[in-house]
């Protein structure tokens, strides 16, 4: 096994003088710095930047990336993230120099490619989602968050209703929501899930009032189901004067087949690295669009990407938008991604996306819960949670069954999440597996639970094949070692 | 596992020791066994008011972040510090050495519905 020592950092690889570059010629006047600008502003030492060579540095992180999982190596089946297959013919309209070497200071009228894909991508989600208008400034989800409860509360302002303080999230949401909510300003109130792990009607007519901002809700929900009663909860929050928001972290069990508009949601935040395939999981960067109703339209962030038909351009006369919440017009690398993806998969193969992820996740859901206890038992949409009870019993906990899943050659599902659910273990497949993959991993699901019977102290101290064996996760919380120190020879 | 008989017990996994007119207030074994390795335990301050069941602090272990739900209602007049470089002391000692907060009591019957000991016992087991 190796040992993290002989993995140094790339710093420690630095040989004074060695050089993995080499520049062009200048092609334009050389400039004295110390005549432009006074000794304060000028650095006196070289940057401690490590000096390696070009081979050095490939070596270095091709090691590294060696040591990684990503869902280009194998089966990711963590839950709540759709970690799909990112299509390669994403990166290469990524690249098109047209969208590649544009800088966001240019003239409009010499973008106007960059711009009408920007304008598409807005009317196409804005289809997708059932939705009047799209904003693509937000930089993530969690930003498509902030802003979408922003509007809300911009909207109730405008209506002279300074009263409504309250935001309503479910016990099962994703953490995102709540802290959100905090950092819009809100407080936080939690309506609770019924035994069949929807949300309690009688919960939500009981912490619903004239100071409720807004329900914030996905749909399926984080345990994967369909909120069956989605209108009436509607209803509710609509007759109190409230508004309603969709995360959009779960679109890909549902896209093509049902709305969130229609559903009766004001506000719809989606995560473009999740459902439509921009990379994530360290890969990054998100997107996290935000649609709105008609009514909630104006407060949208400004500029505004807009067309007079002849032309795309931002319009910045938006008197009563909430502002900018990102420089520039989003992560335009990402958007165009998204759009690729739309396009390459048109309206059948989006309903198609949603088929699959949707069947696999049934598929997984029936064969495993021999196995492992199913808390809520009717058919899930994309991911389905399991709870490790019968293996507790025996000494065996969630987090051993991660581990040892390691073993396999498999990204471990999310766990103890939801909260509502003991011992949680959520899985969510997505639709780019194949069946063979599927089945290999129940096998080594079944596995696992038939060592948990027969020779837990196995699991208990998995994994053995991976690079690192158990981590002290307790220690790395309770005295975390948060900066590297070079250690002077 | 055996629970303190003169304890009182809440349906959030708290234990309530009545000192007085004060009650010292921490969470069960079984509380600590569910939750796992604790890293983090936030509470409130010296002089803050409790009231029943809203929270008044969370417990952070490896795997989860729960909140602390008040068993009575109250003012806290003593909280332990020893908690925030020693959180392990909630796995190793939840009855005794950790104890988080004594409180002054505003309502002694809130009391009186909490669980003795036998019945908190009857609730873990059916759980």
């Amino acid at each position: 096994m190796t040992k993290q020592a002989d993995f140094p950092v790339i710093f420690e690889l630095s040989q004074e003088n060695r050089k993995g570059y080499s520049l062009p010629e200048l092609d334009v006047p050389d400039v004295d710095l110390d005549s432009e600008f006074s000794s304060d502003y000028i650095r006196q030492t070289n940057p401690d930047l490590p000096e390696v060579s070009e081979l050095q540095i490939m070596r270095h992180y091709t090691a590294l990336s060696k040591r990684n999982h990503g869902v280009d190596s194998g089966f990711y089946p963590l839950g709540s993230c759709t970690m799909k297959y990112n299509p390669k013919i994403n990166e290469d309209v990524a690249r098109f120099p047209g969208f590649s070497q544009i800088h966001p200071y240019q003239d409009e009228s010499t973008v106007q490619g960059a711009l009408g894909l920007m304008y598409d991508l807005q009317s196409s989600l804005s289809e997708i989602t059932g939705m009047y208008d799209v904003t693509l400034q937000p930089a993530a989800g969690a930003q498509g968050e902030w802003t979408g409860l922003m509007m809300i509360r911009a909207f109730h302002e405008a209506n002279g209703d300074y009263n409504r303080t309250k935001v309503i999230v479910p016990d099962s949401a994703h953490g995102t929501n709540p802290a959100s909510a905090t950092v819009a300003g809100f407080e936080a109130v939690t309506v609770k899930s019924d035994e069949r792990g929807l949300v309690d009607l009688e919960d939500l007519k009981r912490v619903v009032g004239d100071d409720t901002a807004a329900l914030m809700l996905t749909n399926p929900n984080t345990l994967g189901l369909f909120e069956e009663h989605i209108v009436e909860m509607a209803n509710i929050i609509h007759d109190a004067g409230g508004r309603l928001y969709y995360d959009g972290a779960n679109l890909n069990a549902i896209m093509g087949y049902a709305r969130p508009g229609d559903m009766g949601f004001d506000v719809v935040h989606l995560n473009l690295h999740k459902t439509f395939t921009g990379p994530h999981g360290g890969g990054g960067p998100g997107s996290g669009p935000v649609g709105v109703s008609e009514e909630l339209a104006k407060f949208l962030p400004k500029p505004v990407l807009t067309t007079n038909g002849e032309s795309y351009y931002f319009d910045h006369d938006r008197p009563d938008s909430i502002g900018r919440v990102k420089p520039y017009y989003g992560n335009f690398g990402i958007n165009v991604r998204a759009y690729t993806y739309i396009r390459s998969m048109g309206p059948d193969g989006l309903k198609q996306v949603s088929e699959n992820a949707v069947l696999n996740a049934n598929y997984m859901m029936r064969r495993l819960q021999e196995e492992y206890e199913l808390p809520f038992t009717q058919h899930c949409k994309h991911e389905f949670v399991l709870s490790g009870k019968n293996q507790k019993k025996l000494g065996v906990r969630t987090l051993d069954i991660a581990k040892r899943l390691l073993d396999f050659g498999y990204h471990p599902p999310t766990i103890y999440f939801p909260l509502n659910v003991e011992e949680a273990l959520m899985v969510e497949p997505t639709e780019t597996e194949s069946k063979e993959t599927l089945d290999e991993f129940i096998d080594a699901m079944i596995q696992i639970s038939n060592e948990a019977k027969e020779d837990p102290e196995l699991v208990q101290e998995a994994p053995y094949t991976t690079v690192i064996s158990r981590l002290d996760e307790t220690q790395a919380a309770r005295k975390p070692v948060l900066r590297y120190y070079r250690t002077e020879e | 596992m055996s629970l303190p008989k003169e304890y009182r017990y809440s349906k959030e996994h708290e234990w309530v020791k009545v000192e007085g007119d004060k009650v010292r207030i921490g969470i069960t074994e079984f509380a600590q066994d569910e939750l796992g390795d604790i890293v983090f335990v936030e509470l409130p301050e010296v002089g803050d008011e409790l009231d029943l069941d809203e929270p008044f602090g969370s417990v952070e272990s490896v795997k989860t972040v729960s909140e602390l739900y008040a068993p009575v209602s109250g003012k806290i007049v003593e909280i332990n510090e020893e908690l925030e470089d020693s959180p392990e002391l909630v796995n190793e000692s939840p009855f005794e050495k950790a104890w988080m907060v004594v409180v002054e009591l505003s309502d002694e019957s809130q009391l009186d519905d909490l669980m003795d000991a036998d019945e908190y016992q009857k609730m873990i087991d059916a759980e």
